[in-house]
C-alpha cells in the first residue's frame, strides 16, 4: 500500500474501516494508554486474571520441581517415543512467538501502519512465548543440570565446541539469538514510551524504575533520529530471524530419517504454521484485552481483520503443506513413508489426525467471509481452533511419526502423564502471568507510534511524548 | 638435654661431666651425653627433632597396644567358615585386582544339570558362563542358568534361621532335632520323613541312604513339582526298569517332537540344542546344507522348538494323543486304538509316516516330558520300531539317584501326614506347600506334624508352615555334586562364602542327622569321592559304598596323593572325564495297547487346559528373580504376570479381544472340575484353539519383594489327575481388567502384514534356497550399492579392526538366554512392571516375532529375530546428539559415553531399529549393598539421564586387547566372545574381525544368506543376519513359485550376482531407502 498520507492510509479504500479512531490527538493518546497503567491501577478484574494465572504459574514450579526430583520418567515418553508433550510445546509455544516478530520487524519494514498498535502487545507475547518455550529444551534433558554441555565453553573433555552436526545443537543458537534480539528490539521500541511513563508517573517510586529504563531520553531530535536508526537496523535484524528460528526447528526433525519428519518442504511449513499459530494467538489475546481496556479506538476492526486475513492465508499455506506431505508419502514410492501416511490417517492416533484437519484447515476457511471476519467472537473462536490445532499439528508430527518407525517390533504407544499436562498448562500459567504484569507495568500500545499515525504527524511528536 | 639426663635417673653414675664413658650401663646412659647427642644430631639431622620427644618408648608402646587391641576388636565378627583369615603373606599368583578368575562348578534344577565356570572378580562371582568342556554345556547356558546368579545377591533372601518366623539360633534348632532324632532311634525312624527335591547328586543321595540306614523305617520322598514323572513313568512302563534316554540330534535326519520342547527345556537341552543346531545351518556350498534335518513339531502349547520347526502344528491335547497315536499305527504299532487323527491333520500325520520310514534309523520320535506316561511308551516303541535306538538314541541308568514315582510317594507323604503318622518331617529345599496341586493339602498336612524343618533359600510359602526354617545356601555358596543328563559327575563348587553365616548346604543339615556336626560340605563332597571314584571308575553299576571311613592301606600317602591329583584334575574341569553313562539294553516289555487305553479321554465340552512351568520363573522357585521376570517369555512376550493363554479364535468366541493396544486386558475365571482361578487372558497366535495355557509359578504370596503378587496361581486348578492337562474347563468374563506387560504387541493384524511387506526376516525353503542362494539379497545387501552413495564413508574401516555380528536367523530358538546373559554382563537395571507397561523396559538385545500367515491359522510360521544396536557404519544417532555423547571408534562400533550425554533422546527416535535404551528414572540400585556384590566391575553403572545401548560387549573387546598387545599380536577370532554368543546354545550369533578374512564372522558375511536389516536406509549395520532357511517336506507345502529359473549363478561372494536382484520371497516392491 504505496501511500504517501498516512491518515488515508488508514482509510483503506477497500474496507472503509480506520486504523485509529476518530477525534484523537498527541494527548488523548498518550492519556488513555498510559491510564491503564498509572490511572486505573490495579483492578479487581486484573487481580482475579492475575491470581489464576500465577496459580497455574505455581502449578508449572511446583511440576518441574516434581520432574527435576524423579527425571522425565514422570511423563509418558518411552523407549520408542522419546519426545513427547516436551517438544511439542517447545515448537508450538516458538511456533506463537513468531507473530510477534513478523508484526513489529516485517510489517514495519513493509510500512504496513497497522501493526502500530498491535506491535508492543505482540512482541511482548513473543518474548513470553520464547520463554515458555525455552524451559522444554532444558527440562527435556534427562540430566539438565548439564545444560550447558550443549554450550561451547573450555572444558577438560577437549571438547570445546559440542557437536556442531546435530540440528539440536543449531537450535540452541536459534534459540538463543532470537530471544536476545527480541527482548532488545522490544525494549528500544519501548524507550519513548517509558520516558513518557517517567514524566506522567506520580510515585516517587514509578518515576525512578522508568526514569532508569527510560536511560535519559528527552525526546530530542538527536534521540529520535537514533532511536529511528536502531529500530529499523534492529527490524532488519529480526526479519531473517522470523524465517531462521523455525526453519531451524524444523530442521530438529526433517535432518532425521524418520518417515514423517525426513521431508524436505519442512522449513516452509513450519515457518507458515508458526505465523499462523502466532497470529491466531494474537487474536486470542488481543481480542480480550481490547474489549476489557476498551480499546476499540486502538486495536480497531480493521486490525483484527488484517489479522483475520493473515491467518487465512498461512492456514491455506499450512493445509498445502500438509495435502503435499500425504502427496509425498504416495509420491515417494517408499513404503516406509506410505505406511506412515496409512498410519496418520488410520493409526490409533486417527482422531488427532481428523482433529488437526477440522482446527487447521477447515476452521479458518470461515475468514473468507467479510461478515466473519469482522465479526469479534468468531474471529476469537476460530483461533482459538488454530491455536488447538496448531499443537495437534505437533503431536501428529512428533508422536504419530514416532510410534511406528520402521520395525513393527519397536512400536510403541505414548500418552502425556499428569505431570506432562501439569507442566503444559502451567507454561499457560507462566505465560499469562507475564502478559498480566505487562499490561499492569508497562504501556502495552506504543503511545509515540500511535502519534504517528495522528494527521499532521512527521514522524516525530513534538518534543517526544514526553510533556503533552 | 637436662631433662633428659633426669629421666635417665636410673643411672646410678653421678652426673659430674666425664672427658669419654668408656663403659656405659645402657643407651639412655650413652645419650644422655651432649658430645653423643650433638654426634647423633650431626649424623641424623633429619631425626634430630624426636630427641627431644616427650613421647617415651614405654608411652608409645602403651598406645600402640590399645590400638592394636581395639583393631583387633573390630576383627570379632563372627566368620562362617572356620578356616583361618590372614592376609596373604605371599600374594597369589592368579589373583590380580581388575583381572576376573573363572572357576567351574554345576548349577543344578531337579533332573537339569549344567555344568558352568563362573567369573570371579576379588572373589565375588560375577557372571554364569557354560563350561565348554562339559557335555551338558558346551559353552552355553540357559535364561535360568544365567539368572541364578541374581539368586545369590537377592536381600529377600532368607538369612537366618527361624522358628515360627522368629530369628532364632542354628543351635537351637540342632536341639530340636536331636530330640526328635533320639526319639526316631527308639522307633527306627517310623516317623521322620524327608521330602527333598529330585537327587541327582551322588554325595546327597549317598547321605540320604546313610541316614535311611540310621534309621531304617525313615522314608525319603522326592518331589520334583516340573519334573520328569511322567518320562519315568513311561520309561518303566516300556522297559519294565527305570532308565533315561539320551539322544542324539546330530544323527537324526528327521525329528518329531509331539509337545517336546527339547530346545528349550528337560535335561540336556543347551547340549541338544547345540547338536540339533549343528544339522541346521544352512552353509553355502556344503554338503551339510543338503543334508539339514526335518522337524516336525505337533504343540498343545507355546514352545521355543515350535518356533524353529519345519512344519509345525498346534493341536489340543487330545488331538495330540490321536495324533500320535495315528503315527504309531501309520508305522505299523499296535496300539489297540484306530488311527483317529484330526481331520485337518491327516495330510500331515501320512506325510510324517512316510518321512519317518523313509529315515528309519535316523530319526527321532520324541514326547513332551508333560504328555502321558503311555505316549512316552508309545514313543519308545515307534523308536524302536524305527530302529532307532543305538542310532540316535541309547538308554542308560537315571542320573536320578532314586528314581519313583514321585507324584504318588509325594501323595502318600500327605496322606501319612494328614493321618498323623508322620512325626518328623525335613524338608530339603522346593516349596511343596506352593507347587503341591489344589488336591494334595500339603500345608493341611503340616499342621499335624510335629516337627517340620525347610531347608530353603527363602522364607517361603512352606517355610511359613513349618516349624522351623533353615536358610539354605545358594549353589555358588556351598559344595555339592550331580550327574548330568549323560551321567557325567559335576562338582558344585563355590565361588564364594557364605553371604550370610547361617545358610546350610542340605549336605550340611544331612550331618546333623549323622552326628556330624563338624563335617563341612566340602568334607562330605571330597570323601564321598575319595571312597567311590575308583568304584566308578571301574565302569561296574555305580553303588556307593555305605561302609565306615576311608581305608588307609599301606600305600595310604601313594593313594591319598593319587585321588590328590585326581581330585583337583575334577575341580579344574568342573566334571569328571569319562564318567558319563554307558548305554544299557533294554527290551520293550510293557503291554502298549493296555497302556494306551488308559489315556485319558477329553470331557465332550469345554475348553482344555495345559499347563505348564513358566519358561522363565519355572515353577516358582525364581519368582523373586528381576532379571527373569522381566525377560519376555519367549512367544508371549509377557514379562512380570502369567495369563491365561488362547488363540485369537478363541479370543474371539471368549470375547476378549482388545480393540486397541492400549486397552487394558480382561480378567477371565477358569472353571475345572468345580476349581475356579482368575487371570488375564493374553491372546497369541499360533496357540492352538479351543485350549487354554496356564503358566505354574506365580500367584505367590512369599516370594519376595520382586515376586509377591505378581499373577495367579494356576495350581490350583491342578489335581491328580488333571496335573499337567485337564479337560471340561469352563470360561466366564468376570467384566474386571489388568494391565499386562508384554514387550511386543501381539495383536496388530498389521504386523503380519507389514513384515512380508518389508521383508524384515527373509526366508525360503530348503530347495528354493539351492536353487537361489541369494534369495535372500536385495539391492541394498549388495555391495556395490554401497558406492551409489552421495555420501562418504567418515572413516576408512579397511584398517585394523573391524568388528561385525552376525546372527543366524536359522538356528535361533527365542529362548533368551541371551537377553539374561546381557543383563548379567552389562549391569542392566530392571525396571519393573509398571515401567515396562511404559514401554521402558532396559534390554539391550530383544528378540523380534514376526508372524506369517492368518493370524487366525494356529499352525503359522512364527519368525525370530534377535535385535540389538546394529553398529551402523554410517549412524544415525550419532548425527543428531549435540554433545557428541555417542561416536563411532575407529574399529566400528558405535560408543557410548555415558559421561558425556545430557539425555536429549535424540539419538533413540533417530535409531531406525529402536534399540537404543533410556534411563527414565533412576532404575540402577545404588543403595542395596548386597547387590553391589554381584555388578560386572568393568561396566558402568548408569545413572538416570542418560542413554545406553548394545556395546558389542565392548569391554570383552578391551580385555582381550590388553592380552593381544602384551604379546604383540592382533587380536584371535574367537579370543572376543560377546556374552549373548557365549551363552546360545544354538550358536545363532558370532561375532568378530570381518578385516581378518579367516574370522567365521567374515566367512559367514560372505554366505549368499547374509543381509543387512534395513540396509535400503544405507546406514551400513555391522549386524547382518543369515536368511532363514525350512526344509519343508514337499508334500506340506505346496511349492512357491519357485525360484528355478533363478538357479545356476555365481558363489557365494557378493559381487557376483548382478541379475538376480528379485529373489523368490521378495515380491515386489523394495524400498528405495532414503
Amino acid at each position: 500500500m504505496p501511500e504517501s498520507n498516512v491518515f488515508e492510509s488508514s482509510q483503506s479504500p477497500t474496507s472503509r474501516l480506520p486504523i485509529i479512531g476518530p477525534g484523537h490527538t498527541y494527548a488523548s493518546i498518550n492519556e488513555k494508554i498510559s491510564a491503564i497503567v498509572l490511572q486505573r491501577g490495579t483492578t479487581f478484574g486484573w487481580l482475579v486474571g492475575f491470581g489464576i494465572s500465577f496459580m497455574i504459574f505455581m502449578m508449572m514450579l511446583g511440576s518441574i520441581s516434581y520432574l527435576l526430583y524423579k527425571g522425565v520418567g514422570v511423563w509418558g515418553i518411552n523407549n520408542r517415543v522419546g519426545w513427547g508433550f516436551d517438544i511439542i510445546n517447545f515448537v508450538w509455544w516458538i511456533g506463537i512467538g513468531h507473530a510477534g516478530t513478523l508484526i513489529s520487524a516485517i510489517l514495519l519494514l513493509l510500512h504496513q501502519k497497522w501493526r502500530t498498535s498491535i506491535n508492543r502487545f505482540a512482541e511482548a507475547m513473543t518474548l513470553f512465548a520464547v520463554a515458555c518455550a525455552a524451559l522444554f529444551p532444558v527440562l527435556h534433558l534427562g540430566r539438565p543440570w548439564y545444560a550447558y554441555f550443549l554450550f561451547p565453553y573450555p572444558n577438560t573433555m577437549g571438547m570445546y565446541f559440542p557437536q556442531f552436526r546435530s540440528p539440536l545443537e543449531w537450535d540452541v543458537f536459534a534459540v538463543s539469538t532470537y530471544a536476545s534480539v527480541s527482548l532488545v528490539f522490544w525494549y528500544v521500541g519501548l524507550i519513548p514510551d517509558l520516558a513518557t511513563m517517567r514524566d506522567r508517573a506520580r510515585s516517587w517510586f514509578a518515576k525512578t524504575v522508568y526514569g532508569f529504563f527510560s536511560l535519559g531520553w528527552r525526546g530530542s531530535a538527536r534521540h529520535w533520529h537514533r532511536y529511528e536508526s536502531i529500530y529499523l537496523i534492529l527490524a532488519g535484524l529480526s526479519t531473517p530471524l522470523v524465517l531462521s528460528v523455525h526453519t531451524i526447528v524444523s530442521f530438529d526433525f526433517a535432518v532425521s530419517i524418520i518417515p514423517g519428519w525426513h521431508a524436505t518442504f519442512f522449513p516452509p511449513y513450519f515457518v507458515a504454521g508458526a505465523i499462523y499459530a502466532g497470529f491466531a494467538m494474537v487474536l486470542t489475546l488481543t481480542i480480550p484485552v481490547r474489549w476489557a481496556y476498551s480499546l476499540e479506538d486502538f486495536i480497531t476492526d480493521k486490525h483484527l481483520e488484517n489479522m483475520g486475513l493473515i491467518t487465512l492465508v498461512t492456514g491455506n499455506m499450512v493445509g498445502y503443506a500438509y495435502i503435499m506431505e500425504l502427496f509425498y508419502g504416495w509420491y515417494s514410492a517408499n513404503e516406509y513413508e506410505q505406511f506412515m501416511v496409512h498410519n496418520r490417517l488410520f493409526g490409533p492416533y486417527w482422531p488427532l489426525y481428523v482433529g488437526l484437519i477440522v482446527c487447521n484447515i477447515i476452521a479458518p476457511q470461515f475468514l473468507w467471509s467479510k461478515r466473519i471476519r469482522r465479526n469479534t467472537w468468531w474471529l476469537f473462536a476460530i483461533s482459538m481452533f488454530v491455536s488447538v490445532g496448531m499443537w495437534l499439528e505437533r503431536y501428529v508430527i512428533i508422536v504419530v511419526s514416532l510410534h511406528r518407525t520402521f520395525l513393527p517390533s519397536g512400536w510403541g504407544t505414548y500418552a502425556g502423564t499428569f505431570w506432562d499436562w501439569t507442566l503444559y498448562i502451567g507454561t499457560m500459567g507462566f505465560f499469562l502471568t507475564l502478559l498480566f504484569l505487562f499490561i499492569r507495568l508497562l504501556p502495552m500500545i506504543s503511545m509515540s507510534e500511535m502519534q504517528m499515525l495522528l494527521p499532521g504527524a512527521t514522524g516525530v511528536p513534538e518534543k517526544g511524548a514526553a510533556r503533552s | 638435654m637436662t631433662d633428659h639426663s633426669a629421666r635417665s635417673s636410673v643411672s646410678p653414675m653421678p652426673t659430674t661431666p666425664q672427658p669419654e664413658p668408656a663403659h656405659w650401663r645402657g643407651i639412655e646412659r650413652l645419650l644422655a651425653d651432649p658430645e653423643a647427642q650433638a654426634a647423633l644430631v650431626e649424623a641424623f639431622p633429619r631425626q634430630a627433632s624426636l630427641l627431644g620427644d616427650a613421647l617415651d618408648r614405654r608411652h608409645f608402646l602403651k598406645i600402640m597396644g590399645a590400638s592394636f587391641g581395639l583393631a583387633g576388636l573390630t576383627a570379632c565378627s563372627a566368620y562362617p567358615d572356620d578356616g583361618k583369615i590372614v592376609p596373604y603373606v605371599k600374594a597369589p599368583e592368579e589373583i590380580v585386582p581388575g583381572k576376573p578368575l573363572f572357576y567351574a562348578s554345576t548349577f543344578s534344577m531337579g533332573e537339569q544339570v549344567i555344568g558352568v565356570l563362573v567369573e570371579s572378580h576379588m572373589g565375588r562371582p560375577t557372571k554364569i558362563e557354560g563350561n565348554p568342556d562339559h557335555p551338558a554345556s558346551l559353552g552355553a547356558t540357559d535364561a535360568l542358568t544365567q539368572a541364578a546368579l541374581l539368586t545369590l545377591y537377592d536381600p529377600d533372601r532368607s538369612q537366618t534361621t527361624r522358628y515360627y518366623g522368629d530369628a532364632r539360633p542354628y543351635e537351637m534348632f540342632l536341639r530340636d532335632l536331636r530330640k526328635a532324632l533320639d526319639r526316631h532311634r527308639a522307633d527306627q525312624g517310623a516317623g521322620l520323613r524327608i521330602l527333598t527335591e529330585t537327587v541327582v547328586s551322588p554325595a546327597l543321595g549317598f547321605q540320604l541312604q546313610r541316614v535311611l540306614a540310621a534309621f531304617p523305617k525313615a522314608k525319603w520322598v522326592q518331589y520334583e513339582p516340573c519334573g520328569r514323572n511322567l518320562a519315568r513313568a513311561g520309561a518303566k512302563l516300556a522297559f519294565g526298569r527305570y532308565v533315561a534316554s539320551q539322544y542324539r540330534f546330530e544323527a537324526a535326519d528327521v525329528v518329531v517332537a509331539l509337545d517336546a520342547d527339547f530346545l528349550a527345556a528337560g535335561p540336556g537341552h543347551v547340549r541338544y540344542a547345540q547338536d540339533f543346531s549343528r544339522r541346521r545351518r544352512a552353509r553355502f556350498g556344503q554338503d551339510a546344507t543338503k543334508q539339514m534335518s526335518r522337524l516336525y513339531m505337533v504343540e498343545c502349547t507355546l514352545t521355543s522348538t515350535g518356533t524353529v520347526a519345519d512344519h509345525r502344528i498346534a493341536v489340543r491335547p487330545s488331538e495330540l494323543i490321536e495324533i500320535a497315536n495315528a503315527i504309531a499305527v501309520g508305522l505299523g504299532i499296535a496300539t489297540g486304538r484306530p488311527a483317529q487323527p484330526p481331520a485337518a491333520h491327516a495330510k500331515f500325520v501320512e506325510t510324517v509316516v512316510k518321512d519317518l520310514q523313509a529315515h528309519a534309523g535316523k530319526s527321532l520320535f520324541l514326547v513332551g516330558d508333560y504328555q502321558p506316561a503311555a505316549l512316552h511308551f508309545l514313543a519308545h516303541a515307534i523308536n524302536a520300531k524305527l530302529g532307532n535306538v543305538g542310532q540316535t538314541l541309547f538308554y542308560t541308568d537315571t542320573p536320578e539317584v532314586a528314581p519313583t514315582d514321585q507324584e504318588a510317594e509325594f501323595r502318600q507323604l500327605v496322606a501319612e501326614m494328614h493321618a498323623g503318622a508322620v512325626e518328623t518331617l525335613i524338608i530339603l529345599g522346593g516349596n511343596p506347600a506352593y507347587t503341591a496341586p489344589a488336591d494334595v493339602d500339603f500345608a493341611g498336612g503340616l499342621q499335624k506334624v510335629k516337627l517340620a524343618a525347610h531347608l530353603s533359600l527363602y522364607f517361603d510359602e512352606t517355610s511359613a508352615h513349618c516349624h522351623w526354617h533353615i536358610p539354605a545356601s545358594h549353589f555358588l555358596e556351598c559344595w555339592g555334586d550331580a550327574r548330568a543328563h549323560d551321567g557325567t559327575v559335576s562338582v558344585q563348587q563355590p565361588l564364594i562364602a557364605p553371604l550370610y553365616r547361617e545358610t546350610k548346604s542340605p549336605l550340611e543339615l544331612l550331618a546333623a542327622f549323622l552326628e556330624e556336626f563338624n563335617q563341612s560340605s566340602e568334607e562330605i563332597v571330597r570323601n564321598f569321592w575319595q571312597r567311590n571314584l575308583a568304584q566308578l571308575k571301574s565302569g561296574k553299576a555305580f553303588t556307593p559304598s555305605v561302609s565306615g571311613p576311608v581305608r588307609i592301606g599301606r600305600n595310604a600317602v601313594g593313594l591319598q596323593d593319587e585321588f590328590e591329583k585326581q581330585w583337583r584334575r575334577t575341580l579344574h574341569d568342573g566334571y569328571l572325564a569319562g564318567s558319563a553313562f554307558t548305554p544299557v539294553e533294554v527290551q520293550l516289555t510293557g503291554a502298549l495297547a493296555e497302556a494306551m487305553a488308559t489315556l485319558p479321554k477329553p470331557a465332550p465340552s469345554g475348553f482344555e487346559v495345559v499347563f505348564r512351568p513358566d519358561p522363565m520363573i519355572y515353577d516358582g522357585r525364581f519368582a523373586n528373580n528381576g532379571w527373569l521376570q522381566e525377560t519376555p517369555k519367549p512367544r508371549s512376550k509377557l514379562t512380570w504376570d502369567n495369563a491365561v493363554i488362547v488363540s485369537p479364535r478363541t479370543g474371539a468366541e471368549l470375547g476378549v479381544v482388545r480393540k486397541h493396544d492400549t486397552e487394558p486386558y480382561p480378567v477371565v475365571e477358569v472353571e475345572v472340575g468345580g476349581r475356579r482361578v482368575r487371570g488375564a487372558a493374553l491372546i497369541v497366535p499360533g496357540h492352538p484353539d479351543n485350549t487354554l495355557t496356564m503358566h505354574l509359578g506365580y500367584g505367590r504370596e512369599r516370594a519376595g519383594s520382586v515376586g509377591n503378587g505378581a499373577g495367579f496361581n494356576a495350581n490350583l486348578l491342578r489335581t491328580a489327575e488333571n496335573l499337567w492337562m485337564a479337560s471340561g474347563a469352563k470360561v466366564s468374563q468376570t467384566g474386571e481388567t489388568t494391565r499386562l506387560a508384554c514387550t511386543q504387541m501381539h495383536w496388530e493384524i498389521e504386523a503380519a502384514g507389514a513384515f512380508r511387506r518389508r521383508q524384515l526376516v527373509r526366508e525360503a525353503t530348503l530347495t528354493e534356497y539351492l536353487s537361489d542362494p541369494q534369495f535372500a539379497r536385495t539391492e541394498f545387501d549388495d555391495p556395490k550399492a554401497r558406492k551409489l552413495t552421495l555420501f562418504e564413508p567418515p572413516d576408512d574401516y579397511t584398517q585394523g579392526y573391524a568388528w561385525g555380528m552376525v546372527v543366524d536367523l536359522n538356528v535361533c530358538t527365542g529362548c533368551q538366554a541371551c537377553v539374561v546373559a546381557c543383563t548379567a554382563e552389562n549391569n542392566i537395571p530392571i525396571v519393573g512392571k509398571a515401567e515396562v507397561l511404559r514401554e521402558r523396559e532396559m534390554h539391550w538385545i530383544r528378540i523380534d516375532q514376526y508372524y506369517a500367515g492368518d493370524p487366525n491359522d494356529p499352525n503359522l510360521a512364527l519368525h525370530l529375530q534377535p535385535v540389538m544396536c546394529q553398529h551402523c557404519e554410517m549412524a544415525p544417532c550419532e548425527l543428531v546428539c549435540p554433545v557428541a555423547a555417542t561416536t563411532h571408534s575407529p574399529e566400528g562400533i558405535n560408543e557410548m559415553t555415558y559421561n558425556r550425554c545430557v539425555g536429549t533422546k535424540y539419538c533413540a527416535n533417530n535409531c531406525p531399529y529402536k534399540v537404543r535404551r533410556f534411563n527414565f528414572l533412576h532404575y540402577s540400585d545404588y543403595d542395596t549393598p548386597v547387590l553391589k556384590l554381584g555388578r560386572n566391575p568393568d561396566v558402568t553403572v548408569r545413572t538416570r539421564g542418560v542413554m545406553e545401548k548394545c556395546t558389542y560387549c565392548i569391554q570383552r573387546i578391551n580385555a582381550a586387547r590388553i592380552e593381544a598387545e602384551k604379546e604383540d599380536r592382533r587380536i584371535l577370532d574367537g579370543e572376543v566372545i560377546t556374552a549373548c554368543q557365549a551363552v546360545c546354545p544354538t550358536q545363532a550369533i558370532i561375532f568378530g574381525d570381518i578385516n581378518d578374512p579367516n574370522s567365521q564372522v567374515a566367512q559367514l558375511r560372505k554366505e549368499p544368506t547374509n543381509y543387512g536389516l534395513l540396509a535400503e536406509l544405507n546406514v551400513r549395520p555391522r549386524t547382518t543376519y543369515l536368511a532363514k532357511v525350512r526344509n519343508v517336506h514337499p508334500d506340506l507345502v505346496p511349492a512357491r513359485q519357485a525360484a528355478s529359473s533363478h538357479s545356476g549363478h555365481g558363489g557365494p561372494s557378493g559381487d557376483n550376482h548382478p541379475d538376480n536382484s528379485t529373489p523368490a520371497t521378495t515380491t515386489g516392491s523394495h524400498a528405495s531407502g532414503h
